[in-house]
């Protein structure tokens, strides 16, 4: 039992806070509740605290929006919190679409998937270039673009406000996460999770690696869904470093060695590694 | 046999870095054009949607589009679920909020809940206010429209049922009296909508009694029409004013050279 907590520990949380969300956001709208009220582009914290998604707001701005105060407030505090604290917490702990991803993963291992399929035919660097993509079609066509396809927000829209067709494209990504490419939309496609590795870069909790205690079982690099961040294992002792991370921590559940935890980036020592590189 | 004949190896010249590089980079750019075109094409088409309602105090559709953020505050805000948030399978542009007069029409609560709570100022709380306090009756959702032929107040059968449901009674609608030539002794009374006090709320599209409304509303961009700068109502000093602003173009038409003997024996340029 001990072991199960241990190894789910994460998971649990990430879990709890993600279905949480959803829920206060869901009472809002059903049952009149006031705690979050809105959805993941735009809401109010306790009738007092707005909180906006960035991208949207850039995509808004790049798109000739007037932006209301309210928006740039509410931006800036998710902004700060992702930058100062979380890293890409948003996609691994928030983002309702990453229980369907995961899923698609699990069964991919599970079932045997990766072996026939071995080669990732594409770069992660992609949702980059949607980013880029996404807001040159903003300003041609004088609308925010992401937004009007974004499965992300049809998924939590349609968790709160009901669903119509959203279960199409909840299934979408399951099956192209599943059949055609490993951690296709999270790792690759989405501009919302890139624009979260960008904000996150330099975010204080990381995951550290301690080479001494590494089996080199390589666990943890069969569960990352974004396994080029775990580059160091079982070669350097060093944080995880890229704002790609997720910080979903599944890599140091399934670490039966003590090889990996979380810690507040320590700006000396990675300096130091930086230096010594 | 087949054993004594040597494998040819086929031998690539290897890519030059050169090569390799602007590969890349066309590569790259086919794709990205690809991917573009395609997302453009598809956000052009779903946000082409011209028959939606939006809420009271909503910017113009172009820029409405833009600003809206899609969180639904004003859905949430609506105490009578007249708001709906669009959801893949409703046609309308993703996410964003409308409403259907027919089902549940706005019912112009005099506090307006839906539009204070707009975070993005897609829903303009300036366009619904007089004197600096919310006024629901400035708002623009729409206009109402009455299909002559199907309203059967215009057929001569006494019917006011959107008149009464007005909640600007006696100004957005009005009975106009005619009289009745077929028979001779009755008159028609007639509901008709006057653009400057109707808000588009629908409460008379959902009281209208024909099958399918035969009031309806539509948004203001649709039902109206624009007689523009050439036609002015030199009677009105008011509207003489918009001669200030007006545009003027002026054409030529080349004179044809042909003799005009010429156009009436050559019967072949008529067809």
């Amino acid at each position: 039992m001990a072991k199960l907590w241990n190894n789910y520990r994460y998971l649990f949380f990430r879990r709890f806070t993600q279905i949480g969300l959803m829920l206060l956001y869901f009472g809002a709208n059903a049952w009149g509740w006031n705690i979050l009220v809105g959805n993941l582009s735009s809401s109010l914290f306790l009738n007092m605290i707005p909180m906006s998604d960035p991208y949207a707001i850039l995509q808004m701005f790049v798109a000739g929006a007037v932006l209301a105060t309210d928006l740039l407030i509410g931006a800036a505090i998710i902004t700060l919190f992702y930058m100062v604290v979380g890293g890409r917490l948003f996609c691994s702990w928030v983002c309702p679409v990453n229980i369907i991803t995961d899923l698609a993963n699990y069964l991919r291992r599970k079932l045997g998937f990766n072996q026939i399929q071995k080669r990732q035919p594409a770069t992660r660097n992609m949702r980059y270039w949607a980013i880029v993509l996404s807001l040159i079609i903003s300003a041609g066509l004088g609308i925010t673009a992401f937004e009007f396809i974004s499965p992300v927000s049809m998924v939590h829209r349609g968790i709160i406000f009901g669903l119509g067709f959203g279960w199409a494209a909840m299934l979408v990504i399951f099956l192209f996460d599943l059949f055609v490419l490993k951690n296709g939309w999270c790792g690759h496609i989405c501009p919302l999770g890139g624009a979260y590795s960008l904000i996150g870069k330099f975010s204080f909790i990381r995951v550290h690696h301690n080479k001494d205690n590494c089996t080199e079982c390589m666990k943890c690099k069969e569960v990352c869904p974004e396994v080029q961040v775990l580059h160091m294992i079982a070669k350097e002792s060093l944080p995880v470093l890229s704002g790609e991370c997720t910080n979903c921590a599944r890599c140091i559940e399934v670490c039966d060695d003590d090889a990996l935890e979380f810690s507040i980036k320590k700006l000396v020592r990675e300096k130091q590694n930086e230096d010594n590189k | 046999m087949s054993n004594n004949i040597p494998k040819q190896k086929i031998k690539r010249e290897p890519i030059s870095d050169r090569r390799r590089f602007f590969l890349n980079i066309a590569r790259s750019v086919g794709l990205a054009s690809l991917a573009g075109l395609t997302w453009s094409a598809y956000v052009d088409e779903v946000t082409a949607s011209s028959l939606v309602l939006r809420p009271p105090g909503a910017l113009k559709e172009d820029d409405f589009l833009k600003t809206c953020i899609k969180c639904g505050m004003c859905v949430e805000a609506c105490p009578f679920d007249t708001l709906l948030l669009a959801k893949p399978g409703d046609n309308r542009p993703l996410g964003t909020p409308y409403f259907i007069p027919r089902d549940v029409p706005c019912y112009m609560c005099p506090d307006i809940p839906c539009v204070p709570v707009c975070p993005s100022g897609a829903l303009d709380q300036e366009s619904v206010s007089s004197n600096g306090k919310l006024d629901i009756n400035k708002a623009e959702m729409g206009l109402a429209v009455v299909d002559e032929e199907s309203c059967i107040a215009f057929w001569g059968i006494q019917c006011d049922a959107c008149y009464r449901a007005c909640p600007i009674l006696g100004e957005a609608i009005t009975i106009e009296y005619a009289k009745n030539e077929r028979t001779g002794k009755h008159a028609f009374l007639k509901p008709i909508v006057h653009s400057d006090h109707c808000t588009g709320c629908g409460l008379c599209e959902l009281a209208c009694v024909t099958e399918k409304p035969a009031i309806f509303v539509l948004p203001r961009e649709v039902a109206k029409g624009k007689a523009g700068d050439f036609y002015i109502k030199g009677w009105d000093k008011k509207d003489e004013k918009r001669l200030e602003n007006a545009t003027s173009k002026t054409t030529t038409t080349e004179i044809s050279k042909k003799s005009a003997i010429d156009s009436l024996n050559d019967m072949g340029d008529l067809y």
